[in-house]
């Protein structure tokens, strides 16, 4: 089964679940005022389950074929291995990191770092023009968003407080 | 009218204004140059900066600027290394690049400018005579015929997807839908599919989702794929002479402008079909209407096949703001995402606008000729310097823009949390794409998502149940079109598909 299929199938899930909060499981808290109206939250969810279902097993069963010449536009799923995969799991790491740490270990050196180690996973090697422009996009970005958009970004770490 | 399009040149012409279009213009020149970054990813990152403003004219003038300009850098790396930023500008690298080949890059920056900017003002003409006509007919509409109409909308969407993909389209629209549900609606104060996450109250950010639908995939992409981002630049960007165009060559262009302007407008109007289809039906209308010589120019470098997409493309994108400013229907992902942001700043779009608010929906429209003019006399002069960006090297080009993603969700928020939403759904938009499933349906699904089910709820409160369908005749008629809509294709092609067998069979 293609990998479209398999989406189909994991949405056709979906909206199995879906429906079943919105048929059985949501309506069950509804003050009674609220069930005179014509209306209720789950209306419209059980009309999108519904359709979902069908939508999702047109696509599943393949009723729409689709032209033998039509190309995937991008990458070839199938081909995955022979694309730099490594890196881009690596930089989704760095991205999920970069997540818990702004916080603890504050704007500044978490985006410095986070530009470091995704430049070295890209393979740059010029390690003191990368640690140069790393800090100074740091540095920059924190006071354009700071001082000239007025939203607070915490700089620092967060048991060095109230420095800046 | 005449009022409110005074309001609209004392506002687009101050100070701030005018400074809002030259950079947003310079903005999206420069990212809509790098491979890979379209029109929509570059909004998408625009966008906080764009509500930090507070001033909806002045957001909204500097986000349309941020996507002229990209549709314009997008045709500049199309040309000078064959390598289209954007989908609507695949048609202009047919000619555009065996032009540069040839040593005419100037040449042919020079005609995508002019024909750009032709396009774009004719355009903003038309959406000046029509926007005010169909926004005083849609003042007519009812709740209910305004859920009939996104009906439609969405299903326009779907139906334009191509061959085999209208299921596929349709299947990422009620995703959309469906996850617009989740939070709490406006209508009932009641958190739904939250699944206890605290975060979910208030429903998916939309510029978070705007992010991970278009811009992280996009770097995805150009680091699985380094070919994508390969910056051919140093050999070709760094002679480029030669921007005049002869008399005899405008003399030639000159027609095709004129066409592909009313064209690509009339395109850009309908929900669903854009600039991309603009730009090939343009190239192809013209290559049938001219004469047989001429039509071995085309694809080596025809300034006729250059000029037909990117005047065709500029005046859809222009055309694809009358349903925006109109009926607060976005056509497209990027009008989908300006709808977006417009929300965000307390501005309903639809035929309230023009009454309620004339210094935006004017200010918008005179600021396109102005961005129009910025463009073409701004960047001609200056796209040989920006063209250096093209070498910038993707070691330090791709962290960059995942940083400028993150930020932009994060900014908004000022919650990690949201920027582990972004990435979950961001690898999940990747996967989609794999699979070749169209990802703005989704987005404008979501959009429109609470708009929908509120104009639903109240025809339903108001007729006391379903009965509204049956009772309004127009609002029968648009869903009974909507369903047209997305039945047709796949009759259409069964159809097809029988004949070819009767044939096979010897019929």
């Amino acid at each position: 089964m293609a990998l479209d299929r398999w989406i189909a199938l994991v949405f056709l899930i979906l909206c199995l679940v879906y429906g079943f909060a919105a048929f059985f499981a949501m309506d069950a808290g509804l003050p009674p005022f609220m069930q005179r109206n014509p209306i209720w939250p789950s209306t419209f969810p059980k009309i999108l389950a519904c359709l979902g279902v069908v939508v999702s097993l047109a696509v599943l069963l393949g009723f729409e074929k689709s032209d033998k010449g039509h190309v995937a536009s991008d990458i070839n799923y199938r081909r995955l291995h022979e694309y730099k995969l490594g890196q881009a799991l690596l930089l989704i790491g760095a991205m999920v990191a970069y997540a818990l740490l702004l916080r603890p270990i504050g704007f500044l050196s978490a985006t410095f770092l986070f530009l470091v180690v995704g430049g070295l996973t890209l393979g740059e090697r010029r390690y003191v023009l990368l640690v140069a422009i790393a800090a100074f996009a740091a540095g920059v970005v924190w006071y354009l968003v700071q001082q000239v958009l007025g939203i607070f970004l915490s700089p620092l770490p967060s048991f060095l407080p109230h420095l800046l | 009218m005449l009022e409110g399009f005074l309001i609209g040149i004392t506002t687009a012409f101050s100070i701030t204004n005018i400074l809002m279009v030259i950079g947003g213009c310079l903005i999206g020149t420069f990212i809509g140059m790098l491979p890979g970054l379209g029109p929509m990813s570059i909004i998408a990152i625009m966008i906080p900066v764009a509500i930090t403003i507070g001033d909806p004219s002045a957001a909204l003038i500097l986000l349309a600027g941020v996507y002229y300009g990209a549709v314009f850098g997008g045709s500049t790396s199309s040309i000078l290394i064959n390598a289209p930023g954007v989908a609507s500008t695949v048609a202009t690298s047919f000619d555009g690049y065996p032009m540069a080949r040839r040593g005419e890059a100037g040449k042919a920056l020079t005609i995508a400018a002019i024909s750009s900017f032709c396009g774009g003002t004719i355009g903003a003409i038309l959406l000046m005579i029509f926007a005010p006509m169909l926004a005083s007919v849609a003042l007519l509409f009812h709740s209910a015929e305004y859920f009939a109409l996104m009906v439609v909308g969405l299903s326009a969407i779907a139906a334009f997807a191509g061959t085999g993909q209208v299921g596929k389209a349709l299947m990422m629209t009620i995703l959309g839908l469906i996850m617009a549900t989740v939070g709490e609606g406006a209508l009932f104060n009641m958190p739904r599919f939250t699944m206890g996450i605290m975060d979910l109250q208030s429903g998916f950010n939309f510029i978070t989702l705007a992010m991970a639908m278009f811009a992280l995939p996009e770097a995805i992409f150009l680091v699985l794929d380094p070919a994508r981002s390969k910056t051919k630049g140093d050999k070709d960007s760094g002679k480029i002479s030669g921007l005049r165009i002869s008399r005899a060559e405008a003399r030639a262009i000159a027609p095709v402008i004129g066409r592909q302007s009313i064209q690509g407008f009339l395109i850009g109007v309908l929900p669903g079909a854009g600039a991309t289809i603009a730009s090939f039906l343009g190239y192809a209308v013209e290559r049938n209407l001219a004469t047989k010589e001429e039509q071995k120019h085309f694809g080596h470098g025809s300034i006729k096949g250059l000029a037909a997409p990117e005047t065709a493309n500029n005046a859809a994108s222009t055309g694809s703001f009358v349903p925006l400013l109109t009926l607060g229907i976005p056509g497209s992902g990027t009008t989908a995402i300006l709808l977006g942001a417009l929300i965000a700043l307390n501005v309903t779009p639809g035929p309230r606008l023009m009454v309620d608010k004339p210094e935006v929906f004017w200010a918008v429209i005179i600021s396109m000729y102005l961005g129009n003019l910025i463009l073409l006399i701004l960047n001609l002069p200056l796209i040989p310097y920006i063209a250096k960006i093209l070498a910038v090297p993707r070691t330090f080009l791709i962290p960059f823009i995942l940083f400028f993603t993150l930020m932009g969700s994060y900014i908004g928020q000022n919650n990690s949390t949201e920027l582990l939403i972004l990435i979950g759904l961001g690898v999940c938009a990747t996967v989609l794409r794999f699979a070749d499933y169209p990802l703005a349906p989704l987005l404008i699904g979501f959009i429109l998502g609470r708009m929908l089910e509120d104009n639903f709820a109240r025809s339903m409160q108001l007729y006391d149940g379903i009965g509204f369908i049956l009772e309004r005749p127009m609002t029968l008629g648009l869903l009974i079109l909507a369903g047209v809509l997305v039945l047709l294709p796949s009759y259409r092609a069964r159809r097809a598909r029988m004949r070819a067998r009767g044939i096979a069979d010897g019929d």
